[in-house]
């Protein structure tokens, strides 16, 4: 089949029948190149403000070209075993803060939930205690808490499910608050009173979603959870941030193997995991 | 007019009853078995991570302490004076917070382009070759994967000490956490202009151009607003490897405990981060609610 012949008169009738179809649009590329020229003069005080040379850049340059070669080949350095006891530790940190972020957070998102508590004082507060929370980085959560428990992985755990606390805290609720309502008024017609309408109409609903987003915080956990040592709260980033400042690229290299490695397989797991949670339940 | 329900026959609804009864015996020890398994691994992972919960519980009273001690001496007798010992570093702060910001922009900035010129290369639909997308998406991998502070760390020694250092290492990382994210929109695109594009006779500039771009534009705008947000917490702690920014004035405060000025730098940094979330949703929804 061919579409319709169009000739020259009948293209000039559609020109005038549509003429904003065929006109440039100058007010969208006027706007898009402001912004762009915008987004451009701010990157050029930037990189003038940040003293971003070309001739450092180079410099740089070469000798991380010669690091990388003096990364290979990786090798353990006779430490195979202490590596592999922080590798252990770093996940451990990362499991435990997150399971302790999950449980905090349960019971906190249901306050925040415009929903199942209609006080919007009680939310508003409730949030923005979760966004302060949220807004501390891992690190600073951490560094506070080895003033607390002492250096060691148990800062780590705690600064880690600190810092998610506030980030599945807002995830959480914003899940109950999409949740469908009709399960709810459902186990309110019947006579249940408010507790029975979230444990019957709204947990078995948002389960699955909690439960899948818990796992996918445990992976990005698990690359927070190897950074962590570099302040002195366990893990594999203690002997990281020691090798790089003596220079041991080898074991350096095996190291970053060994995280990219556990990364891969547990992002495995835990995607499999996922896709059962939500596929399972929530269709 | 009332129908009356006939009663199943008792063995037909025995039968059923006891089916019932079997589900739900099934279900429960599922969610027993996995519960179990849940003990087990926390036990194992607390055993890891040293978990001491009575060295908390003593030590508890020592974090109320410290954010006790941390409260600024404000008074309300002499509230502006107050409010000007403890910003006394006010204008040196600000400074730094700026140059976290730029930071944080411009790594933001250079890792979208990267993530912009590969994600084509790592989306299957539109890639074009299958060894080139499964090399680019594995280079994106590791890129994402080593935190940035660890890539921060590396480039210290290689490059000095300063901003520009921060800068590259949030990108790097950006670059591949972006790459991965618009790949994935790029994935899930309508074909069709793609193929009417083809059967035109377009080449692959042309088709990205005018079938693939319109399509996923304000998408890629979005996420890479989203990863702003991040990397300004990110940049945040940037200085503490000597990277540039806030991170290092922090640092310096929290090892000497200049209890004071702690919680000067983290309400600056904890009210900016606020900030930039609230701007950025806000500008976010604006692009995904305006072109649906």
């Amino acid at each position: 089949m061919t579409g319709p012949d169009l000739g020259p008169a009948e293209i000039a009738a559609l020109r005038r029948r549509f003429p904003d179809s065929f006109r440039p649009a100058w007010r969208g590329r006027l706007l898009g190149g402001l912004a762009l020229a915008g987004l451009l003069a701010l990157a050029g005080y930037a990189l003038v403000r940040l003293d971003v040379s070309p001739a450092r850049l180079l410099a740089g340059l070469g000798r991380l070209g010669e690091f990388s070669l003096l990364m290979l080949p990786p090798e353990t350095g006779g430490r195979a075993w202490a590596f592999l006891q922080a590798l252990a530790e770093t996940l451990g940190i990362a499991f435990i803060g997150t399971l302790t972020a999950a449980l905090l957070a349960f019971p906190v998102a249901f306050l925040a939930a415009r929903n199942v508590v209609p006080n919007p004082f009680v939310h508003f507060a409730v949030r923005r205690g979760l966004d302060v929370m949220r807004s501390v980085d891992v690190l600073i959560w951490a560094l506070i808490w080895i003033n607390v428990v002492g250096l060691g992985p148990f800062a780590g755990a705690l600064a880690i499910a600190c810092a998610d606390f506030g980030a599945l805290g807002k995830l959480f609720s914003e899940a109950v608050e999409t949740a469908d309502a009709k399960a709810g008024e459902g186990v309110a017609a019947s006579g249940g009173t408010a507790l029975h309408r979230v444990r019957f109409g709204l947990i078995p609903a948002v389960l699955p979603v909690l439960g899948s987003q818990v796992l996918y915080f445990f992976e990005s956990n698990t690359r927070s959870a190897t950074i962590i040592g570099i302040v002195g709260a366990g893990g594999i980033g203690q002997y990281l941030s020691e090798l790089i400042r003596v220079l041991e690229l080898r074991q350096v290299a095996f190291l970053i193997l060994m995280i990219l490695v556990t990364v891969a397989l547990i992002d495995a797991v835990s995607g499999r995991l996922r896709r059962a949670l939500i596929g399972g339940a929530a269709r | 007019m009332p129908e009356r329900i006939t009663p199943l026959p008792p063995d037909r609804a025995a039968a059923l009853a006891g089916a019932y009864e079997a589900a739900i015996a099934a279900t429960r020890r599922r969610t027993w078995a996995g519960l179990a398994g849940l003990v087990v691994l926390t036990g194992l992972a607390a055993w890891a991570a040293e978990v001491r919960p009575w060295v908390l519980a003593t030590h508890l009273g020592r974090f109320t302490d410290y954010i006790v001690q941390i409260l600024p001496p404000l008074t309300l007798a002499n509230l502006p004076g107050d409010l000007a010992d403890w910003y006394w570093g006010g204008p040196k702060w600000l400074g730094l917070l700026g140059e976290t910001l730029l930071m944080a922009y411009l790594g933001t900035l250079l890792g979208g382009i990267g993530g912009f010129l590969l994600c084509f290369s790592a989306a299957a639909n539109v890639a074009g070759s299958r060894t080139a997308c499964i090399l680019v998406r594995r280079g994106l991998e590791v890129c994402r994967t080593v935190p940035e502070i660890v890539f921060a760390l590396i480039f210290v020694i290689a490059f000095g000490l300063g901003p520009m250092v921060g800068v590259l290492a949030l990108a790097i990382h950006t670059t591949g956490a972006l790459g991965k994210l618009f790949a994935e929109v790029v994935e899930n695109i309508d074909m069709k202009p793609v193929e009417s594009l083809t059967a035109a006779g377009a080449g692959r500039i042309e088709i990205l151009r005018f079938a693939v771009l319109p399509q996923v534009l304000s998408n890629f705008a979005s996420y890479g607003l989203l990863r702003f947000e991040i990397n300004v917490r990110g940049a945040g702690v940037m200085g503490f490897v000597g990277a540039g920014g806030i991170g290092q004035e922090l640092l310096v405060a929290i090892r000497n405990f200049y209890y004071a000025d702690v919680s000067a730098i983290l309400v600056l940094i904890i009210l900016t981060v606020m900030a930039i979330d609230l701007g950025t949703e806000r500008l976010r929804h604006g692009l995904l609610g305006g072109l649906r």
